[in-house]
């Protein structure tokens, strides 16, 4: 038996004379009661009999004929069934099997609710603000106010349960390198049952459950029969956002980590500050943003600022990672911080211009010490990001200080020998304050000894694969991101570059391959700012999601990708999010911003 | 005096603030006020001799000798935006002073100011600019000289660092170089809410664009609601409800442009690019064939049928009222003749027709019997040797031999519009806006009387990869590269001034509320709040 919805979805061009029939339908009550009734799992299958059917029953009730012949079409409608629809998941989840059974899901008669073995239950800050947000998803007309009522009309609204059971609690921790975000989720006739081990994997499985209900052409909610078995390929998920070369408002960058949620990646990494501005607000050393931010009051973080980023990150499930780059990219850090930056000389006096930060004098590492120190205090999470990259020598060269130190460590004239000896101690450091770091690949180049546990990031295009090899011989773990520099844009759909990406594939062993512990897709901000980062970053930043989440040997092709990626970015729309087209076509529901 | 006086504490803060927390600061802002016309007008001087404006007293009114009064609704309404627009009222907190510069009278010189009438590719835009005390004066023919001198009146009003607004005496004489200066937006690869339209048309406003060219429907969907027939939206867009144009939305996009001085040229593209057409008008388009059998699909319209004479009749017809500038766009680009060439009943007729195997006089045929009113062509249809009408405009689209095209066009006597080195929906890393303002539209071999007949150009943002999500920050400021171009002195070419001016109108562009992408590194006061 099915509803007068399923019929509705049969003929999506014919929505007039559809409303015809709802309205003689309704006139026939007594059919409401003998045929039409509840909502159940219906078999459908693909058939094209099935339209020509329902435009026979549909013109017939336009006649306004009475309740004999709406009744045997509708029971032609019952026989002929429905156009296969099954709703994909992006990321692709691990295991998958979708069934054609659907049922009815109503927002008045939904609900989340903790599992009674679940060690989480109501007062678990981050999985009851999830219940919260993914009803609004769920349900996007409910708190629209747009829904169309008229629907309860025709089918008694059943009751249908998400219980949520997560083994152990931490519901007030943070998300880590080694939180398990697995879980499974069993969506079956008025329930759907989700387990995981940790409230991450749960806000995963909540993620793939919103992404299984649909809506037809009149409103109605529908989910699946559905079994998944998921988890993550790679622990290390990361989207970097540069809030330097130009400033991010604050709610843009929230707005990110919202779709980074629905996309499954778990690490903001936040390129804060650079050349260009500084605009974290440092509470040990304010002037860094009084000078250095583009604007000292508009144009900053505040450490509540930051706190609300950690904490909106938190309830996603996503770990914020921040870069303080040195030696190199610090121009900004100079004004707020005098004798920090190495003096630039020309023709054997300063030049007024400055160069990298000063390794030469104990200044500078007291300095780095006590910025850490406040990092490792506003920023909970173990990884912190120390840069390292592209320094230029030229100015290190030019001073005599800088010179007579090199004679005097033995350095000669090896000025990466330099840079190798200030980002040790910055590494030793962070080591000291019981943080991990992450550094650009320059690092490993120039340097020999590194300490073990330092995360390597290799942004670098070219031969990408060798440098992925050298490193997990040396036994380092890393970050792949050259191939995900999205803010290089160019025309035509060129997520697919993303998508074939293959992070493990380069010549190595088993182990070598295991250090592999994710990638990050990078957002660099020369031409980026708040007008143009969203459709930008969405859905192109997708490709790489799932090839971070997913496994590999089912999503090698990306034509096949291509309708799933599509409908998820009408979805992205439809939850507010600034997705831009992957090619001609539409979404039912337009972005209807500006 | 008084408001001074209760003033002069927070005055004294912040100089004091100034001087202790950040000097340095003070001097980017002040590189930030510097005035920044876009696109440049032909002459300009400016004197240091600054007048402030208070919002309070300011305002801009009809001078007593202009042709135009209260009852002028398309001055009164640009009147209204532009003392929003202009920094006025958005700077807070909002201090009290006395205003220097009391009034700008804006005179309209012809006995007839045109203010119900539509532009034109005639249409007079020049105007001239006086700031002095007490009054600012700014004189043009016509209500589209005005618009255009309120906007570079409203570009010239600027703060200094306490907020207060401020003009510098100046005076401009201005006029375009160029008389055609369009947009190109497609509405059919993916439809675009007429939100997304009018806020384009504000922005080209900004930028002295005259001309919407409104690529309307094309193969992927039809969303221009035909009154004659409704069928065609109906099955040929994406959606027929939500996804449509409205008689009522094609008027207020014509209406919003008409207000800004801009023409709105619609374009239907025809024979070819029209599948969706073929959804609800059934026998409009070439059954093509496999074999000796119909394949099911269909071809470009069909040329050798009657009916589809009388039915572009009765459709162009049609359009000719419901938009009222002299052009329409006809398209003709692009056909594909395997369709054509697969069916037997066109091959009978082309052999009737004694055309041979040369499919390029079945389009010659196919267009000489669909002219309309004045119309515009792009490339194809002159070089596959259709004979035009003496004031047909070919639209130059084709990147390579661009100049012999332009020389060939002209040299056959027909005005052209060059659109193909502006592209923008082909995006690249960088600052590519500086391509397009290296462009000289005149730089081909021909003589006076050729370069004449150079009437203009066009930015056009194909819709395959952009929707309302991504249209506005794509367009500007590129665009803007293009409207200089089109509108400033040929000897405007230094890309340094034109960065540094560029990267304040974009400010100025996101500070009204369009969010133009950033050129490079750096910000603006106020950024973009939306999202």
């Amino acid at each position: 038996m099915q509803t007068i919805q399923e019929i509705d979805h049969v003929t999506q061009a014919e929505p007039m004379r559809l409303t015809a029939l709802l309205v003689t339908c309704h006139m026939t009550r007594v059919l409401t009661v003998s045929a039409l009734v509840y909502c159940h799992f219906i078999v459908q299958t693909s058939s094209p009999t099935a339209l020509k059917l329902t435009e026979v029953c549909s013109s017939m009730a336009h006649t306004g004929t009475h309740s004999q012949p709406v009744r045997s079409c509708l029971l032609l409608v019952v026989v002929s069934v429905c156009v296969q629809q099954v709703h994909g998941v992006w990321p692709l989840p691990q295991q998958l099997h979708q069934s054609a059974d659907r049922g009815c899901l109503s927002p008045q008669r939904f609900s989340f609710t903790y599992g009674r073995d679940s060690a989480a239950q109501t007062g678990c800050s981050v999985l009851d603000a999830a219940f919260k947000r993914y009803f609004s998803i769920i349900f996007p007309d409910f708190t629209k106010g747009s829904e169309n009522r008229l629907q309860y009309v025709w089918s008694e609204p059943q009751p249908f349960v998400v219980s949520v059971s997560v083994k152990t609690g931490g519901c007030d921790g943070y998300p880590d390198e080694d939180s398990d975000e697995s879980y499974n989720l069993s969506v079956s006739e008025g329930q759907a049952v989700l387990r995981s081990v940790t409230v991450w994997g749960a806000l995963r499985g909540l993620e793939s459950f919103s992404q299984l209900v649909y809506q037809d052409d009149y409103g109605s909610y529908f989910i699946n029969k559905t079994e998944i078995v998921d988890f993550p390929r790679f622990a290390f998920r990361g989207l970097l956002l540069d809030t330097s070369r130009h400033y991010l408002p604050l709610h843009a960058i929230l707005k990110t980590l919202d779709a980074m949620a629905y996309s499954k990646f778990n690490v903001f990494h936040w390129h804060i500050v650079d050349d260009p501005s500084f605009p974290y607000q440092s509470r040990t050393f304010p002037d860094l943003s009084n000078k250095g931010a583009f604007h000292p009051f508009t144009h900053i973080y505040t450490q509540s600022d930051v706190m609300r980023v950690i904490e909106h990150a938190r309830m996603r499930g996503i770990r914020v990672v921040p870069e303080f780059d040195s030696p190199g990219h610090t121009q900004s850090w100079g004004k707020g911080q005098p004798g920090l930056l190495t003096p630039c000389y020309k023709g054997g006096v300063p030049s007024g211009s400055f160069g990298p930060v000063d390794p030469t004098i104990d200044t500078t590492y007291k300095f780095m010490e006590s910025l850490l120190k406040e990092v490792k205090f506003v920023f909970p999470d173990s990884y912190v990001h120390l840069g390292g990259d592209e320094v230029s020598f030229a100015c290190w060269q030019s001073n005599p200080n800088v010179r007579k130190f090199m004679e005097k460590m033995g350095f000669g004239k090896d000025f990466t020998k330099l840079e190798s000896f200030y980002m040790e101690s910055i590494m030793n450091m962070t080591a000291a304050l019981n943080r991990t770091s992450i550094v650009w690949q320059d690092v490993f180049d120039y340097h020999e000894r590194i300490p073990q546990d330092t995360v390597l990031e290799i942004w670098k295009g070219e031969k990408y694969q060798a440098e992925l090899s050298r490193m997990t011989q040396a036994g380092h773990r890393v970050l792949l991101s050259a191939p995900w520099y999205i803010n290089h844009i160019s025309y035509g759909q060129d997520w697919r570059n993303s998508y074939a990406v293959q992070p493990q594939n380069f010549s190595g062993t088993e182990e070598q391959k295991k250090l592999v512990i994710g990638g990050e897709v990078a957002m660099w901000g020369e031409y980026v700012d708040a007008t143009n980062l969203t459709p930008r970053l969405w859905p192109r930043a997708c490709a790489a999601a799932e090839r971070l989440w997913s496994n590999e040997e089912k999503t090698l092709n990306a034509d096949l990708a291509f309708p799933r990626l599509e409908e998820f970015r009408c979805e992205l729309l439809r939850r507010g999010i600034q997705a831009e087209p992957l090619f001609v076509g539409h979404c039912k529901h337009e972005y209807d911003g500006l | 005096m008084y408001c001074l006086l209760k003033l002069a504490p927070l005055f004294l803060a912040v100089a004091v603030c100034n001087g202790w927390l950040f000097g340095d600061f003070v001097g980017k802002q002040k590189e930030q006020d510097e005035i920044s016309l876009w696109p440049l007008p032909q002459k300009f001087q400016s004197s240091a001799v600054a007048f402030k404006l208070s919002p309070a007293s300011f305002q801009i009114v009809h001078a007593k000798q202009s042709s135009a009064g209260p009852s002028c609704g398309l001055l009164e309404n640009a009147f209204r935006r532009y003392e929003l627009h202009s920094p006025l009222f958005t700077f807070e907190p909002v201090l009290l002073y006395d205003s220097d510069l009391v009034e700008l009278q804006v005179w309209v010189t012809s006995a007839d100011p045109e203010c119900d009438g539509f532009p034109s590719l005639q249409t007079d835009e020049s105007y001239e600019l006086s700031i002095d005390e007490p009054s600012a004066v700014l004189k043009a023919a016509n209500v589209w000289g005005a618009l255009r001198g309120l906007e570079t009146f409203s570009q010239l009003v600027y703060e200094d660092y306490y907020g207060v607004n401020n003009i510098n005496k100046t005076d401009i004489s201005d006029f375009p170089r160029f008389a055609h200066r369009g947009i190109l937006l497609d509405s059919s690869r993916h439809f675009l809410p007429l939100k997304v339209i009018l806020a384009n048309l504000e922005a080209m406003a900004m930028n002295k664009f005259n001309v919407f060219h409104w690529h309307i429907v094309d193969d992927q969907s039809f969303p221009y609601m035909s009154r004659t027939f409704p069928e065609l939206s109906q099955k040929g867009a994406y959606h027929p409800f939500t996804h449509v144009y409205t008689p009522s939305d094609v008027k207020m996009v014509i209406e919003f442009a008409r207000m800004r001085g801009i023409r709105v040229i619609p374009e239907f593209d025809t024979p070819g690019h029209t599948e969706s057409w073929g959804n609800g008008q059934l026998d409009l388009l070439t059954p093509c064939y496999s074999g000796s059998s119909p394949s099911g699909t269909f071809g470009p319209v069909n040329p050798i049928l009657n009916s589809s004479y009388d039915f572009m009749t009765q459709f162009f017809k049609e359009i000719s009222t419901v938009f009222p500038d002299a052009y329409i766009h006809l398209g003709g680009d692009e056909v594909d003749f395997r369709c054509w060439e697969s069916n037997p009943d066109i091959q009978k007729f082309m052999a009737q027709q004694g055309f041979g195997t040369d499919y390029s006089k079945l389009e010659s045929f196919y267009i000489q019997r669909t002219q309309s009113k004045g119309y515009m062509v792009w490339q194809e249809v002159f070089d596959n040797g259709v004979k035009l009408k003496d004031d047909t405009v070919v639209e130059v689209w084709m990147g390579n031999k661009m100049e012999e095209e332009l020389q060939n066009v002209t040299r056959a006597g027909f005005t052209t519009i060059l659109s193909a080195p502006w592209y923008l929906d082909y995006i690249s890393y960088g600052q590519d806006w500086q391509h397009y303002y290296k462009v000289e539209p005149l730089s081909f071999p021909g003589t006076d009387a050729q370069k004449k007949l150079v009437i203009g150009g066009e930015a056009c943002l194909w819709g395959e990869y952009v929707d309302a999500t991504n249209l506005t920050p794509r367009l500007w400021p590129r665009a803007s590269a293009v409207a200089e171009r089109l509108w400033s002195d040929k000897s405007v070419t230094d890309v340094g001034n034109a960065y540094n001016r560029l990267v304040q109108h974009r400010c100025r562009m996101v500070k009204r509320g369009i969010p133009a992408e950033p050129l490079f590194v750096g910000h603006c006061r106020q950024e973009y709040k939306g999202l």
